[in-house]
């Protein structure tokens, strides 16, 4: 009855997941902020009040007013308009690298965690190599590597996740390819690759979209944190990390160039993370109830 | 006749670090064409390492074929190339698992594991794959609209003929059946076993059938062979099997059935235990357990013997009464 009570759990195992995201509050309300970020992101054409390089220098450094709701800055552009902009490149980088990352990274577990042996040896202490090298540390020496620039920033973040995907990858493939519904399929005569693409990653999609959703946070600030050192984003392109980075010289006379940035910053990643949070629980059969 | 396959001195072992075990020992059997062969043997006797070594599937490492042939249409499928190796799966030579409840994946639809069979040897479309394996679906007694149903809203019984209904969607000419019924409770047994015959016979299948149940041999088998660590040590007809039973473990395995008409309080089993197979007697590998055993037995091993026309014994008590 065990296994079928196992197997019960895979059953609408999408739906009952999402039914049990939909129970956890916090989730569903991180899961809104975040789609409401990315509705402004999309339509920041048509939302943001003026454009985000038009300078004005009758008014900068203006404290939130009716006319800038979040104030100016010190070329007299618009915040909120910056901000809203802003989103288009943090979201967009926080996608393109992740999605990069799970692409190689989970290419790379996959392949080294079905045939093991030899191959996964080598992959896996290049995999140890990187994740030697501090994240940070990795993404901002590629970063200075390549010319600075948003393609660039992409690759130089999802390099430095792309270890961590293929751990995660790599230790569901080996659960699941023990699976004696792995051996029938090798049974019926699917090739390698069928195998692996058809009939062991859908059964792992799981951890992988949690991590997604974490790593996803931690792609955002990598980006904002290489735009501040000067090695992402360049101006006047908006992007948060680099609009804190040029805003940081006035941070004690004007507190609200450095704070509405960073607290864009800080919405999303926390957004993110409790997104990734309520994902794992609703994708853990064990928390079922 | 003409044999579907021919299995000759197959050995079979799983080498750690530590023992090599051997699982199967220089096995060899034949198979005609459209028959059916039960095997037959107590676990860890290797039958089901035998089936994996027909598939090609032994898992490498630790496991090792480490000689023999197998005979399939006239090639050793322990030769050829895994490519070629990979077309003959599912389409020539299919398996039937033990376990339906973990034999099939679970985000994949029913129909869709039916259909991928098809797709990979049948060279079909999309749409025809999906006609065909609905035709599967209702060949073994599964309506059609179940087509898009998860494994998990299908009972035992059911998720088992899902899985014959794959097993047979290319037809097969050898079907390997491991324990096919195992897993699942005795009315089912009886479906299954009844609609696995039928579709045989329809398709004219060779089937080698794995099972510890005397019983379920009688009912579907042509032939049977009983094997004991990793060797046959009897092989023959039914009527040779069951009415002329010779070998010692045969007898002892038929001794242990319990007679419905007598009354018996306790079952009446082969004393000991199989030999481990790491470690495996000098000489005839039963001789530990036996009650027959001459001297002869220690130290060598016996050839099998026939001791009447298609009936072949692995012991020394025939000797002297077949030819060797």
């Amino acid at each position: 009855m065990s296994k079928r009570n196992k197997k019960g759990l895979k059953k609408g195992f999408w739906h009952d997941a999402w039914h049990r995201l939909k129970k956890n509050k916090s989730a569903m309300f991180a899961l809104i902020t975040l789609v409401a970020l990315i509705i402004c992101a999309i339509l920041a054409d048509y939302i943001a009040p003026y454009q985000y390089d038009l300078q004005d220098y009758n008014h900068t450094f203006e404290f939130p007013s009716k006319q800038h709701l979040l104030g100016t800055d010190n070329f007299g552009r618009d915040m909120l308009s910056r901000i809203i902009y802003g989103s288009r490149i943090s979201l967009l980088v926080g996608f393109s690298s992740i999605i990069a990352a799970i692409i190689f990274g989970g290419l790379l577990g996959a392949v080294s965690g079905y045939y093991g042996g030899k191959v996964d040896n080598i992959l896996m202490r290049a995999m140890d190599i990187l994740m030697a090298i501090p994240g940070m540390l990795l993404a901002i020496s590629l970063a200075a590597a390549l010319k600075p620039g948003l393609f660039n920033l992409v690759i130089a973040i999802a390099i430095a996740d792309i270890p961590g995907y293929a751990r995660v990858v790599r230790a569901s493939v080996l659960t699941i390819k023990d699976q004696e519904y792995i051996e029938a399929a090798q049974c019926i005569g699917a090739s390698d690759s069928r195998i692996i693409f058809r009939h062991i990653i859908p059964n792992c999609l799981a951890p992988i979209i949690v991590q997604a959703t974490l790593g996803m946070a931690g792609a955002i600030l990598s980006a904002s944190a290489l735009s501040f050192l000067g090695l992402g984003i360049q101006p006047p392109t908006p992007e948060w990390g680099s609009m804190l980075s040029s805003a940081r010289q006035y941070i004690r006379t004007y507190w609200h160039m450095t704070t509405f940035p960073g607290v864009a910053i800080m919405i999303t990643i926390f957004a993110l993370n409790v997104l990734g949070d309520g994902l794992r629980d609703a994708l853990d059969p064990r928390l079922k109830n | 006749m003409d044999n579907i396959i021919e299995i000759k001195n197959l050995t079979i072992q799983y080498k750690t670090d530590e023992r090599t075990v051997e699982a199967v020992n220089g096995l060899n059997l034949t198979l005609a064409r459209g028959e059916s062969l039960g095997l037959v043997g107590e676990t860890g006797a290797g039958k089901t390492t035998t089936a994996l070594g027909i598939m090609g599937l032994i898992p490498n490492p630790p496991g090792i074929v480490t000689d023999g042939e197998i005979i399939f249409e006239g090639e050793d499928l322990l030769k050829i190339s895994k490519h070629k190796l990979r077309t003959v799966r599912g389409k020539k030579i299919s398996m039937i698992f033990q376990d339906p409840m973990t034999s099939l994946n679970p985000v994949i639809t029913v129909g869709d594991q039916i259909a991928e069979s098809i797709r990979i040897h049948e060279k079909l479309s999309r749409a025809n794959s999906t006609i065909k394996a609905k035709e599967m679906l209702e060949l073994v007694g599964i309506p059609g609209e179940r087509y898009a149903e998860y494994p998990h809203q299908f009972s035992g019984g059911m998720k088992q003929r899902v899985i014959i209904a794959i097993a047979l969607s290319c037809n097969p000419e050898l079907l390997l059946a491991d324990e096919p019924t195992t897993a699942l409770d005795v009315t089912i047994q009886a479906q299954v076993l009844d609609l696995i015959a039928k579709l045989k016979k329809e398709q004219n299948t060779s089937m080698i059938l794995i099972t510890h149940d005397l019983g379920v041999v009688v009912e579907v088998c042509d032939k049977v062979a009983i094997m004991y660590a990793g060797e046959i040590v009897e092989y023959g007809s039914l009527t040779h099997i069951y009415d002329n039973t010779c070998h010692p473990y045969t007898r002892g395995l038929f001794g242990s059935i319990p007679d419905l008409e007598s009354k018996a309080d306790r079952l009446n089993p082969i004393p000991g235990l199989m030999p481990d197979p790491a470690n495996l007697p000098k000489g005839c590998s039963f001789e530990p357990r036996c009650t027959y055993s001459c001297g002869k037995c220690k130290t060598n091993n016996p050839h099998m013997v026939e001791v009447e026309a298609g009936h072949f014994v692995k012991c020394f008590n025939f000797v002297k009464g077949g030819k060797e």
